[in-house]
């Protein structure tokens, strides 16, 4: 029997899990939940290109999933830009932002590449935060929604805000999935895998290490971008905080967390950091508490991340 | 002119708790290899459990010994129970547990103590000094003492005494250190002890300037990480550097530019280094082994 390639398989799983999960909706309100998964979902598969592929870290995407999001806030003021457009400038803006940062910042390794990629990501929340004739400053400011709800209903077709999100979030997370795992077994991915394992070898067979470490960051960032303006699209408001540290620790830990090697995982992992917060706001003062110790157990005790682990231990019982 | 001297008084008051927290850093990874982000939260847990020893009738010395000597057991038990169990894991994986041991450490302080903003009594009263025009607090010049006397007192540790010189042993190369003799678990468990003193020492001495609560931690952790980077992971001089040259990077910004892009600046200057030395100011060029 053939046995399904993993790149089929963990597309079936992802279908699978977004046409299966809406069963179990109690209320509306979980349509919300699940799109803001796709959308964090998105993101990590990034990270998974750059973390789990190249095997660089960085503690600053959150800065471009903020660069999208005030793409999408400001480009329907400014230039007169329909939201799809911004979202497009955006991701293209992050894009080059990233190539350019990324050209001397990927030459640090380490705790270095850390630092430095976590000063960007600073810079970025900064200028949101500081330039409030601009942005709105800490306060935040709305967005122009998409528009396309107001396009459907005059089709004749009617269907609830988060539904919708639901399943245009799922979609371009399928898309964002099927890329990053075409990427996995292309030249380029095997370069980046190569120099995760040793840059070292990867520069004796040939490979352009600084230029495929750049590939990785820009693909990432762009990831990021859009899932940053999709936040601020659906949400219809955008703040500075998305950009913030603590966000780009959410997106990192999301990522290493279900097990950054596969976009599988990654998705697990953002399903579980994004629903937790909504069944720790029940435990009120013990979020904190909780979400830190999930975070060491994990990563003490399932070093590859969640997925990985528990499918090994599956494989061990069968045999 | 008495504008500037003031700019520097009080980055170098600044600069000389980041140093604090940079040494913290440098002497964990230095044992260890670990970054350790919950560096901040010793910070956080020295002022605050001083607050509450003061608040609860202890007196100012015994309150802050205690705290310190919480601070230390915190820092023992996460080495235990957090750290060692991971010996191995990646560079991600390691800073995650560390961030995770930040937040828990926090979460832990919102409910041990309470969410409140903080403070106690300056040690010998707030009547600043006048020097040439600027003026200084009297808790600056503890605060500056204080790590003068800390920075003195390793430099002579590490130096002088055999065990001092067992943990640079560990640090140089832990499997040689540990074949002429050296116990590198204890080396450990010391480095977390005397990082976690070390911060909460200065958490002890801030506080009555800066004020204390339970999250001060994670924005003290990357002020003192960003220091240590700059002056060289792994070093101690240039922990002091990197922790003073970010304090008076702040100032200066907040001072003649702008107070809301004082972090920021700092941070490019971070980056400017970092381009021209990828190693920090005083950090070793590690060579890989193929």
């Amino acid at each position: 029997m053939r046995t399904l390639s993993p790149k089929y398989a963990t597309l079936i799983a992802l279908i699978a899990l977004i046409a299966v999960a809406p069963l179990f909706f109690p209320s509306t309100f979980y349509y919300r939940i699940g799109a803001l998964i796709f959308i964090n979902g998105l993101a990590v598969i990034g990270l998974v290109v750059l973390i789990g592929y190249a095997g660089q870290i960085s503690l600053g995407h959150a800065g471009f999933a903020g660069i999208g999001a005030y793409a999408c806030a400001l480009g329907p003021i400014y230039l007169g830009l329909p939201p799809v457009l911004s979202l497009i400038l955006g991701a293209v803006l992050s894009g080059a932002i990233a190539w350019l940062v990324g050209r001397p910042i990927l030459r640090l390794r380490g705790h270095y590449l850390a630092v430095a990629t976590l000063g960007f990501g600073i810079l970025i929340y900064m200028v949101l935060n500081n330039e409030s004739q601009l942005t709105g400053g800490p306060d935040g400011m709305p967005v122009e929604g998409l528009g396309l709800r107001e396009l459907l209903k005059s089709a004749g077709f009617e269907i609830k805000a988060s539904k919708l999100w639901y399943w245009l979030a799922a979609l371009v997370m399928l898309v964002g999935a099927l890329l990053a795992l075409n990427l996995h077994d292309s030249p380029t991915g095997r370069a980046l895998r190569s120099l995760h394992d040793s840059e070292v070898a990867a520069r004796s067979v040939g490979i352009d290490v600084a230029r495929y470490k750049l590939i990785a960051f820009v693909i990432s960032a762009i990831y990021a971008s859009v899932a940053g303006s999709q936040i601020a699209l659906m949400n219809k408001f955008i703040s500075p905080d998305i950009a913030g540290f603590l966000h780009s620790i959410e997106l990192l830990t999301m990522t290493v967390l279900g097990g950054a090697a596969m976009v599988f995982g990654a998705v697990i992992g953002a399903t579980i950091l994004t629903a937790l917060p909504q069944v720790l706001t029940a435990l009120h003062d013990f979020e904190n508490l909780v979400l830190g110790l999930i975070m060491m157990l994990v990563m003490i005790f399932m070093r590859e991340g969640l997925v990985p682990s528990l499918a090994r231990l599956v494989r061990r019982r069968e045999r | 002119m008495s504008e500037l001297l003031q700019f520097i008084l009080s980055g170098i008051t600044v600069g000389a708790v980041y140093a604090l927290v940079a040494l913290g850093f440098t002497i964990i990874f230095n044992a260890s290899g670990v970054v350790n982000f919950s560096q901040g939260e010793f910070v956080m847990l020295g002022g605050m459990s001083t607050v509450f020893l003061l608040d609860a009738g202890v007196p100012m010395l015994p309150a802050a010994v205690a705290a310190i000597v919480i601070a230390c057991a915190v820092g023992i038990t996460l080495n235990k129970l957090a750290i060692q169990p991971a010996r191995g894991a990646s560079v991600v994986s390691l800073i995650i547990i560390t961030i995770g041991a930040s937040i828990f450490l926090r979460g832990a302080a919102q409910i041990v103590f309470d969410k409140q903003l903080h403070r106690f009594p300056s040690f010998s009263g707030d009547e600043p000094f006048v020097i040439g025009g600027a003026t200084i607090l009297p808790q600056s010049l503890w605060v500056i003492f204080g790590a003068v006397a800390v920075f003195t007192g390793l430099y002579f540790f590490f130096t002088r005494s055999l065990m001092g010189k067992a943990v640079l042993a560990t640090a140089n190369n832990p499997l040689a250190a540990r074949l002429v003799g050296v116990n590198t678990n204890f080396v450990m468990t010391l480095s977390f002890a005397l990082s976690a003193a070390i911060g909460a020492f200065a958490g002890v001495l801030v506080t009555p300037i800066t004020l204390t609560s339970y999250d001060i931690g994670i924005a003290l952790a990357l002020k003192g990480f960003a220091a240590a980077v700059l002056g060289g992971m792994g070093s101690p001089f240039g922990a002091l550097v990197g922790g003073l040259l970010v304090g008076l990077i702040e100032a200066m910004t907040a001072g003649y530019i702008s107070s809301d892009y004082k972090d920021a600046a700092a941070f490019i200057v971070i980056l400017g280094v970092l381009f021209v030395m990828p190693h920090g100011i005083f950090g070793r060029a590690t060579v890989e082994r193929v």
